[in-house]
C-alpha cells in the first residue's frame, strides 16, 4: 500500500494525484486507527499556501487526529503527508504546532517567558546560550498577543485564555511558515479569541499559512477563508465561498445538525 | 553528640569519611537524575528499575562463580544489575505501548516478577558452597560496612557522569515532561529522550546499590525533587535544589549513621530526606500546607469584610458570626452591630467604588481590566488615578450611605 502511493507520487504528480510542492501541508490517503475502528479513513487535503484554514466536522470526526497525525504525533496506518512538498522531517522548522491547552500540567514548574523560549529550541539545540536576542524574540512574541506584563509568572497562575495566548506565542517565537492549531478558541474568553484572530490575521497578512482546528461553525465564515470538512472521511475542501454550504455541512453532519441552526449559519453567511 | 559532629567534619576515621562523601555525591545524583522523572510524572518507574536490578545481581555471581572468578566482585555484579534493570525497563515500556495495559500495571507486574526471581536467585546461591558469605542481600538495604576507596571512586565516577549528561539533556527533558506532543513536533524523538532519562535513572540506581540498596534508592531519587518543588517554581532550580537536597542528606545521613554504630546508613539518609520533605511540606511558602492555610484564612476574611460593608452600604442586617466578628474587630462596627462613623465611611468609599466598576464595565473597551472585576480587587489596583477621576466625572456627585 505505501509502496504504490510513494511510486504514485513519484510519477503521477503531472495527474494531479501527487503533492502539491506549494501546498504548506497535504495529506495523501491518511488513515489513522484506535484499535479496529477508523478515526480517519483514506483523507487527501491540500491547504492552499497564505491561507486560513479551518478543519471542521462533528465531535470524534477525527479533526484533532488529522492534525496530530499530519504532525507525526500519533501513529498512522496508511498515508503520505507532505510540508510545502517535502517529508515532514525535512520541514520542522516551518511548522509551529499549537497543541490543546488541556494536553498539558499546568502546574509544571515554569514560568511563561520559559513557555516561549520551548519555541526557540530548535534554534537553541543543547548547548547555544540564551542570547538577549532570544529574550527579546520571546517578549515580542508575548506582545504580539498582549501578555508582555506576564513575563515572570507560573503558568499556572494564568487564566486558561491566558495560558491559550502562551501557546500561541510560543508558537510565534518559532518564526515559522506553517501554524497548526488544535482547538485554539476551546474555552477561552472573548477578549482572547479577538486577540487570538488578530494574531492569526497578522500572519496571513505575512504570507504565513494557517490551519485550525474549528468547532465553533458560527465564526468559521468570519475568521477563516479556506474549509476542509472531515467525519472520518474528506467531506469537502475549498473556499469558504464556495464550500461552507448548508448541503455540505448537512452532509457532514449527518442528522446531528438541527435544520434550525443551518438556517441560522445560511443567513450569517448571506 | 561529638561523635557526630566529628563525622560531620569528616574527622570520624577513614571508612566514614568516605561513606559520607560517597553518600553525598549519591545524594546529588540521584536528587537530579530523579527530578525529570518526577516531573514527567513517571516516578514510579524507578521503583521497577530498582527491584528489577536483583536477578542481575544474582545472575552476575553465578556466572562468575562458573567462570572460576570470586563471585563478590562488585564491578562484575554492578554490570549484572544494570543489564537486568534495563531488560526490567524495556519490558515495562513495550508492555505500556504494545499492550493495552497501562503503565501503573506494567510496573506493578514487572516490578514483582523481577524481585521474585532475585530473591529466589539470592536463595539458591545462600545455599551454595560458593555463595556462603557473598553478602549479596546487602544489595536489598544497602550497606556501609566494607566500603572500598575503589566504591567511592565507582560512585564519584558515575555520579559526575549521570550529572553532567543531566546538563547536556535539560532542555529536551524538560520539552518532553512539560509537552511531549509540542516536543515531538518540533522534531524531538520522545521515546529516546525517554530512555536516557531511565538510563540515568538506573545508572544512579545501579551506583546506589551497595550504600542504600535497591528499596531505598528509590525514595533517594524522589524525596529530593519532589521537596524542592515546594520551593520554587522553575525547572532548573528545582533540578539543583533536588540535588544540593539529596547530597546534604546523603551527607548528614551518612555522618550520623557513623556517630552511632547501631544506625544503619541508608534507612538514616531516606529518614533525613524525608525529614526536609515534611519540613518543606508545612513551611514552604506559598506551597506548603501552613501557607495556604493562612492565605486562605486571609482571603476568607477578605470576602467576609467586603460582604459586611456592602451589607452596611444597603442597611442589611449582618447574621454570619465570622463576618460579624471581622467587623468589630476592626471598630466598623459597635458590640450591638450597628456601624460605626469609620465603618460608615468605608462603607461609603465601597459603595462609591462599586458605582465606579459600574461605569468602568460599561465604557471601558479593554475587558482584560474590567474582566478583573470580582468583587474583591480595589479599583485602584486596576485603573490609574487619571482613568478613576474619569469615572468619578459620569458618575456626578457622591451619595450619602447607609445613614
Amino acid at each position: 500500500m505505501a509502496e504504490t502511493l510513494t511510486l504514485a507520487t513519484r510519477d503521477g504528480t503531472s495527474a494531479g494525484t501527487g503533492p502539491d510542492p506549494a501546498s504548506p501541508l497535504a495529506v495523501r490517503g491518511l488513515t489513522v486507527s484506535y484499535g479496529e475502528k477508523p478515526a480517519l479513513f483514506s483523507v487527501d487535503a491540500t491547504f492552499p499556501v497564505g491561507a486560513m484554514a479551518a478543519i471542521v466536522g462533528p465531535n470524534g470526526a477525527g479533526k484533532s487526529t488529522l492534525l496530530k497525525a499530519s504532525l507525526g504525533l500519533i501513529p498512522s496506518v496508511s498515508g503520505l503527508v507532505t510540508v510545502f512538498g517535502q517529508p515532514i522531517a525535512a520541514a520542522r522548522d516551518r511548522i509551529a504546532y499549537v497543541p490543546q491547552r488541556a494536553s498539558v500540567d499546568w502546574d509544571f514548574p515554569t514560568t511563561v517567558t520559559d513557555v516561549v523560549l520551548m519555541g526557540r529550541y530548535r534554534k537553541l539545540g543543547l548547548f547555544r546560550r540564551v542570547t538577549r536576542a532570544e529574550c527579546a524574540l520571546a517578549t515580542d512574541a508575548l506582545g504580539r498577543v498582549g501578555m508582555e506584563g506576564f513575563a515572570s509568572r507560573q503558568i499556572g497562575q494564568l487564566s486558561g485564555g491566558q495560558q491559550q495566548r502562551v501557546f500561541l506565542a510560543r508558537a510565534l517565537a518559532q518564526e515559522a511558515d506553517l501554524y497548526l492549531l488544535d482547538e485554539p478558541f476551546a474555552g477561552v474568553d472573548a477578549a482572547t479569541e479577538r486577540a487570538i484572530i488578530e494574531v492569526l490575521k497578522a500572519l496571513k497578512a505575512e504570507g504565513k499559512s494557517v490551519i485550525a482546528v474549528h468547532h465553533d461553525l458560527s465564526t468559521v465564515a468570519e475568521y477563516f477563508d479556506h474549509v476542509f470538512l472531515v467525519n472520518v472521511r474528506a467531506m469537502a475542501e475549498g473556499p469558504v465561498a464556495t464550500t461552507f454550504t448548508p448541503e455540505a455541512l448537512a452532509q457532514t453532519y449527518g442528522g446531528r445538525l438541527a435544520a434550525t441552526h443551518l438556517d441560522q449559519l445560511a443567513l450569517v453567511r448571506g | 553528640m561529638s561523635g557526630f559532629l566529628d563525622a560531620l567534619l569528616l574527622q570520624a576515621g577513614y571508612n566514614a569519611a568516605l561513606v559520607a562523601i560517597g553518600a553525598a555525591l549519591l545524594g546529588f545524583a540521584a536528587g537530579t537524575a530523579g527530578t525529570f522523572l518526577f516531573l514527567r510524572k513517571r516516578a514510579l518507574v524507578s521503583d521497577a528499575v530498582a527491584h528489577a536490578t536483583l536477578p542481575g545481581v544474582g545472575l552476575a555471581f553465578l556466572v562468575m562463580v562458573a567462570l572460576g572468578g570470586e563471585g563478590r566482585n562488585l564491578g562484575g555484579l554492578l554490570i549484572g544489575s544494570a543489564l537486568s534493570a534495563w531488560a526490567g525497563l524495556l519490558l515495562v515500556e513495550w508492555i505500556a505501548r504494545r499492550t493495552r495495559l497501562a503503565e501503573d500495571a506494567a510496573i506493578g507486574a514487572v516490578l514483582s516478577v523481577f524481585f521474585g526471581f532475585g530473591v529466589v536467585l539470592l536463595t539458591v546461591i545462600q545455599t551454595l558452597d560458593r555463595g556462603r558469605q557473598a553478602g549479596l542481600e546487602d544489595f536489598l538495604l544497602g550497606s556501609t560496612a566494607g566500603m572500598l576507596f575503589q566504591d567511592a571512586v565507582i560512585i564519584a565516577t558515575g555520579g559526575a557522569l549521570v550529572v553532567a549528561a543531566i546538563w547536556v539533556l535539560r532542555r529536551p527533558m524538560t520539552l518532553v515532561a512539560f509537552d511531549a506532543g509540542y516536543a515531538t513536533a518540533l522534531g524531538v524523538d520522545t521515546r529516546r529522550v525517554d530512555l536516557a532519562m531511565m538510563g540515568l535513572v538506573m545508572a544512579v540506581t545501579v551506583i546506589g546499590l551497595k550504600l542504600v540498596g535497591l528499596i531505598l534508592v528509590v525514595a533517594l531519587l524522589i524525596i529530593p525533587a519532589v521537596t524542592a518543588r515546594f520551593w520554587t517554581n522553575r525547572v532548573e532550580v528545582v533540578l539543583w535544589t533536588a540535588g544540593i537536597l539529596g547530597g546534604a542528606s546523603g551527607y548528614v545521613g551518612a555522618a550520623l549513621s557513623a556517630s552511632a554504630p547501631d544506625l544503619p546508613t541508608g534507612p538514616i539518609i531516606v529518614l533525613i530526606a524525608a525529614g526536609l520533605f515534611a519540613l518543606s511540606l508545612l513551611f514552604a511558602p506559598a506551597r506548603g500546607i501552613l501557607a495556604a492555610a493562612l492565605s486562605h484564612r486571609r482571603f476568607q476574611a477578605r470576602v467576609h469584610r467586603r460582604q459586611g460593608l456592602l451589607a452596611l452600604v444597603r442597611s442589611e442586617p449582618i447574621h454570619d458570626p465570622l463576618t460579624l466578628r471581622i467587623l468589630r474587630a476592626e471598630g466598623l462596627i459597635r458590640p450591638d452591630g450597628v456601624a460605626t462613623d469609620e465603618g460608615r465611611a468605608l462603607a461609603a468609599k465601597i459603595a462609591r467604588d462599586e458605582r465606579r466598576w459600574d461605569v468602568a464595565r460599561a465604557v471601558h473597551q479593554d475587558t482584560s481590566l474590567t474582566g478583573r472585576y470580582d468583587g474583591l480587587t480595589p479599583i485602584e489596583e486596576v485603573f490609574t488615578a487619571d482613568q478613576i477621576a474619569d469615572f468619578d466625572v459620569r458618575l456626578g456627585a457622591p451619595h450619602a450611605v447607609g445613614a
